[in-house]
Parts: C-alpha cells; structure tokens; sequence
C-alpha cells in the first residue's frame, strides 16, 4: 500500500482533500465500494453526510480493526484476489484512491471495478510530472520525490502510468471517462483542465471518474 | 476415573417449556420442548434491544454468572457486562442451553417422552434424535417468540455458537437485524469431523458407558469423556500457546527421572478431562459432536453458499483468529466471499493471536473493540 504523503492538508472531519473531491462525485444514497479505505474516513463521511450504503476493502489489518471498530462495513482483503467475488453491478460507485500503481493486475482490477460497479472512481500519482522526467533526464536514476519517495528496490508501487498512459488503456478498454482532474500533491485542483498534455506534465495525482462503455 | 462418580447434581435452571413440541430435521418430534435459558440487562419498551448469544459445544446459557454446578464465571463474562462490549446497560442478553444440551433444555439427559408427551420414567440416552443446527436454532425461535422479541438487534456465537449464528441469518433473515458469526465455518471439514470421532470412539470404548445406558447403573464414562475432551481441548489451542504455557516443562521436577514424570502439559489436559466430566453428559456430547458434523450450510442450498443469504438486509460481522487451526481464517473468508455475492453488508478482521480457537473466549482486546464497535453500530442503524 502506497503511504501517503505526511504533509497533506486535512479538512473538516480529518478526511484528505482527495477524497474530498472523490466524495464530492458521489451522489446522495449511492452504493459505495471503497478498495484500500483504509481506516475509512471515506466511507464514514458518505454514510453520514450522504446517507449512502458504503462498504470497504482494506489489506492493512489494523486500518480495518479501526474501521470495524468504528462500526464501517469493512473487510480484510485486497482488490487483486477479493474483487472477484462480487457481484455484477452490485454497486453504483467503486472507489480505488492511490492505490491502482501498487496493485498485480492494474487491469484486470479496472475491468473488475466496471464488472461490480457502473462507475469507477480511481486516483493515481501522475508518472509523467515534470520533475520525474527531470530527475530521470538530469541524474539518470529513478526518481524520488514528495510522492514517490520509496527506492525502487522496495516501493510498493509496481506499476506506475502517467495521465496520457490511462487515458490510453480507458480507450484501448472502451471505458468512457466522465470527468478527470489533475491535482497537486495536497488534493488541491490544478489549473490544467483544459490540456491533457499540460495536466500530464504538472499534475502529481490524477483523478477519474470512468462508466462503462453502453 | 474408572470407578463410578455420582451422578450430576440436580440443578433447577430457569426454562420455558413448549408443550407441543418441536419437529425435527431427522423428522422426530421432540414432546414437549424444554427451553432453559438466561437473560441479562433488560429489554427495552420497544424490544428492540435483544441479542441472543449462542454457545459452543461445551458452554451453556450461563454466559455471565457464576455456573451453578462449577462455581466458575460465566464463559464470556470478559466482555459481558456494563460498559462492556456486549454492553448489559444497553442490551438485553439472551442465551440458551442448545437443544441436545445437559444444562436444562432438552437433550439426552432430560426424561425420555412418548408422541404425547409423557413421560417414560427413564432418561433419553442413546434413543434421543439426532439433531442439527437448524434444529438448535429452531429451538430458539421458540423461545424468541416465548419472549416477546421479534427480531434480535444481534445474533452472537463463536465456534458451534457462530453456525448457529449463520443459521439463524439464513433461516430467519428478517429476525436477525446484524449477525456476529465468530471463529467458525460454514461446514465442519474432514479434519474437524475426524477429532471429534476420536472423542465420540473414546466414549463408546469405556466400559462404563454400557451402550449408552450408563444411568441405569448410576455410572457416567468419564474415562471416555474426559479422553474426548483432552483430544478437543488439543485443537482448542495452538502449537504457540502450548508452548508458551507449558513447553517442556515437568510437574514437580527439573529433569527426567525416566520413572514417574509427567509434563505439565498432561498434568494440564488431565484437569481439562476430569473437571469437564463433572459437568457434562457423555449422550450430550454425542448429540451435539454429531450436530456440528453435519453442518453444512451449502448443502441446504443446492452447494451454493451465497444463495443462503441471497437478498438479506442483516448486517454481518466476522472474525478468525490467526492461530485457529480448527475453523482457520480461509474458512470465515470463504462465507466473507459468500456474503459478497449475495450482496450483503460485511465486517471481517482476523485477528492476530497466538491463543488457537479458545482466543474468541479469551482476553483479546482488538477483537472485543471490532465486536463492540459493530454491535454499536447496528444499535445506533437501529436506533436502540
């Protein structure tokens, strides 16, 4: 599991700003399946401001001892074995924050999330941001920054894309993405709306909101 | 232990009695059914705060006080209580001696009755039906009813206690508001079936059991009972905790004599036997090892698990325990990921313990945290 960054901004309820902007795509009683919630801050705020029925997967087993003892419907497990196991179309909304580039099968996860849910919700740190390409060009060593901050010999996070990199596999899968936004490390929204290329060279996370395709 | 020990003291417990009866699986009837039972704190105005406990093979409803015939604290008495997880200022406990059971409900030991229920004047024994969970579960229905509750905020066991538990959620959907099925599986595998007829074999082979009728000549088995219950106080544990309690040690010495050593574990599992025949009924025993063998939730649905909680609105909390190698976690997993197809609302931990099965009975404060949280939750869903 990727760590978050220490010094990310909180907001009301101690709830990260991305997920602030995750929550804010999710509409009032959805059906929520948030994978990696950990000790699901996510899913306490859509059932208590959104009324929505959200559940949680987390394989960190005391971020899920705190989410069970805090009343959450959320189980051990992890998106590349338990995703399987449910239903078709069993939820409005599936939920995967920072967590696609440390999964086996980012793919075979995203197929999954569209099988369960009609819409899917991912976040990811962006692998085409300037300053990696500028530490790999200048230095010729694998990048380390505020986000990706772990050597290559030990990060969790296998599978790295940039922007134009899912937008390639959302196509190439027949995904339709029905919002996407670039943000700063802090959760904050960047200015790069209008230009894929310019939020693929200056966004640190990238967030989507996909439907499947028909 | 061969000779003869008197037989169990008469204990009056609290019960309700069911004068027509209860149909069973096998398809006996069991006239009339005698339902003994406990309650703890009190049911609210609404009745909306019950929750039934179910208990394992060898407990009984004495889930919170001293046991009239032991003298020793209620089985779960750790997290029972105000304040507590299972929380007596705020919930109204149920537990009930299983059917089958030695402690008050009906079982071998009570007196064996006709189709009209009269009595015979000679106990059950070996002649009592088989029976299941189901039927188990059955029994408490009535009793449910008997009580004035018509649905239970919580449905809470470990172990045989947790197959009741996820039968009552599959039989009774709309009767259980948030069900806890603990350290347990839906089936009883070809390991755990095995260890229990080594038990049940070690009864058959004393000669004092006498085919089952050992009440005729004021004899119990203990020998075979107490044999049965050393095996399943094995599996009970894990290799960690027998070693971290006892390891080599030996009873009264430092290093072999190679004459009358004993290790302290034998010691151990020798007490386990010789205290559990006082307390229990080798046909008891028999009935319920019998019960949990055939358990298998599945079956009852053409083999598929998740079609036992298709559609259901109860609300689900599960936990194993790392060490547990007689209902390992891959077994409460595997009703996760049916519970999952079926849709339902899931909690699932496993905890990290190096206490075996027993951990769900013993001192493990994440465990009581996760249950006490769920329960509370379900509670405020409620709004008890």
């Amino acid at each position: 599991m990727p760590e978050a960054p220490t010094d990310i901004r909180y907001v009301a309820k101690n709830m990260r700003l991305d997920l602030r902007l995750i929550a804010e795509m999710i509409p009032h009683g959805a059906k929520v399946l948030d994978i990696g919630c950990g000790d699901g801050a996510l899913i306490e705020h859509l059932t208590r401001e959104k009324q929505a029925d959200a559940r949680g997967i987390e394989i960190d087993m005391a971020e899920v001892t705190k989410a069970v003892s805090s009343g959450l419907a959320v189980i051990h497990g992890d998106a590349d074995n338990d995703l399987a196991f449910y239903p078709d179309g069993g939820f409005d909304y599936v939920v995967l924050s920072r967590t696609l580039q440390a999964v086996e099968r980012p793919r075979e996860v995203l197929r999954q999330m569209l099988r369960i849910g009609a819409h899917a919700i991912v976040s990811f740190p962006n692998f085409g941001h300037w300053e990696l390409r500028w530490r790999l060009l200048t230095r010729g060593r694998m990048p380390d920054t505020e986000t990706w901050n772990r050597p290559w010999y030990e990060t969790p996070n296998i599978h790295p894309c940039t922007i134009l990199d899912f937008i390639a596999l959302c196509e190439m899968e027949g995904y339709r993405v029905e919002k996407w936004l670039a943000v700063d490390e802090r959760g904050l929204k960047a200015p790069w709306r209008r230009s894929v290329r310019l939020a693929n060279l200056f966004g640190e996370q990238a967030l989507f909101l996909l439907r499947r395709a028909g | 232990m061969s000779q003869a020990i008197a037989p169990f003291p008469e204990v009056a417990h609290q019960h309700a009695v069911f004068p027509d009866g209860l149909p069973l699986d096998c398809g006996a009837v069991v006239v009339p059914l005698t339902v003994a039972y406990r309650t703890y704190g009190t049911l609210n105005a609404e009745r909306s705060n019950a929750v039934l406990v179910c208990h394992a093979l060898t407990g009984d409803q004495y889930l919170a006080e001293p046991h009239p015939v032991t003298g020793k604290p209620g089985w779960w008495e750790s997290i029972v209580g105000p304040g507590k997880p299972l929380d007596t200022d705020r919930y109204f406990l149920v537990c009930a001696n299983v059917l089958g059971g030695c402690m008050g409900s009906t079982g071998p030991r009570s007196e064996m009755t006709d189709a009209e229920g009269r009595g015979l004047g000679r106990p059950w024994g070996t002649d009592f039906p088989s029976v299941t969970i189901r039927d188990m579960v059955r029994a408490q229905k009535r009793l449910m009813e008997h009580l004035g509750i018509a649905r239970w905020l919580a449905v809470i066991g470990g172990s045989m206690g947790g197959m009741q538990v996820l039968e009552w959620a599959a039989t009774y959907p709309d009767a259980v508001l948030a069900a806890a099925p603990i350290a347990c599986a839906a089936h009883h595998s070809a390991q755990n079936i095995a260890f229990h007829e080594v038990g049940r074999q070690a009864i058959h082979g004393d000669p004092d059991w006498m085919g089952g009728r050992y009440w005729e000549e004021g004899r119990i088995p203990a020998r075979g009972l107490a044999v049965a219950r050393m095996v399943a106080h094995i599996t009970y544990l894990s290799e960690q905790a027998l070693t971290r309690k006892f390891g080599r040690r030996l009873r009264g010495a430092s290093a072999l004599t190679f004459l009358e050593d004993v290790f302290e574990v034998e010691s151990y599992l020798r007490y386990q036997g010789s205290t559990f025949v006082q307390r229990f009924d080798a046909n008891s025993y028999l009935t319920i090892t019998r019960a949990m063998d055939f358990f298998d939730l599945a079956a009852e649905h053409e083999g598929d698990l998740s079609a036992a909680f298709r559609g259901t609105a109860t609300r689900f909390f599960l936990a194993s325990f790392s060490s547990d190698w007689l209902f390992p976690t891959s077994e409460s997993r595997a009703i996760v990921r049916a519970l999952n197809a079926a849709g339902a609302s899931v909690s699932f931990v496993e905890i990290a313990s190096d206490k075996g099965h027993d951990a769900f009975l013993l001192e493990e404060p994440e465990f009581h945290a996760a249950l006490g949280g769920f329960l509370r939750g379900a509670a405020e869903k409620a709004g008890v």
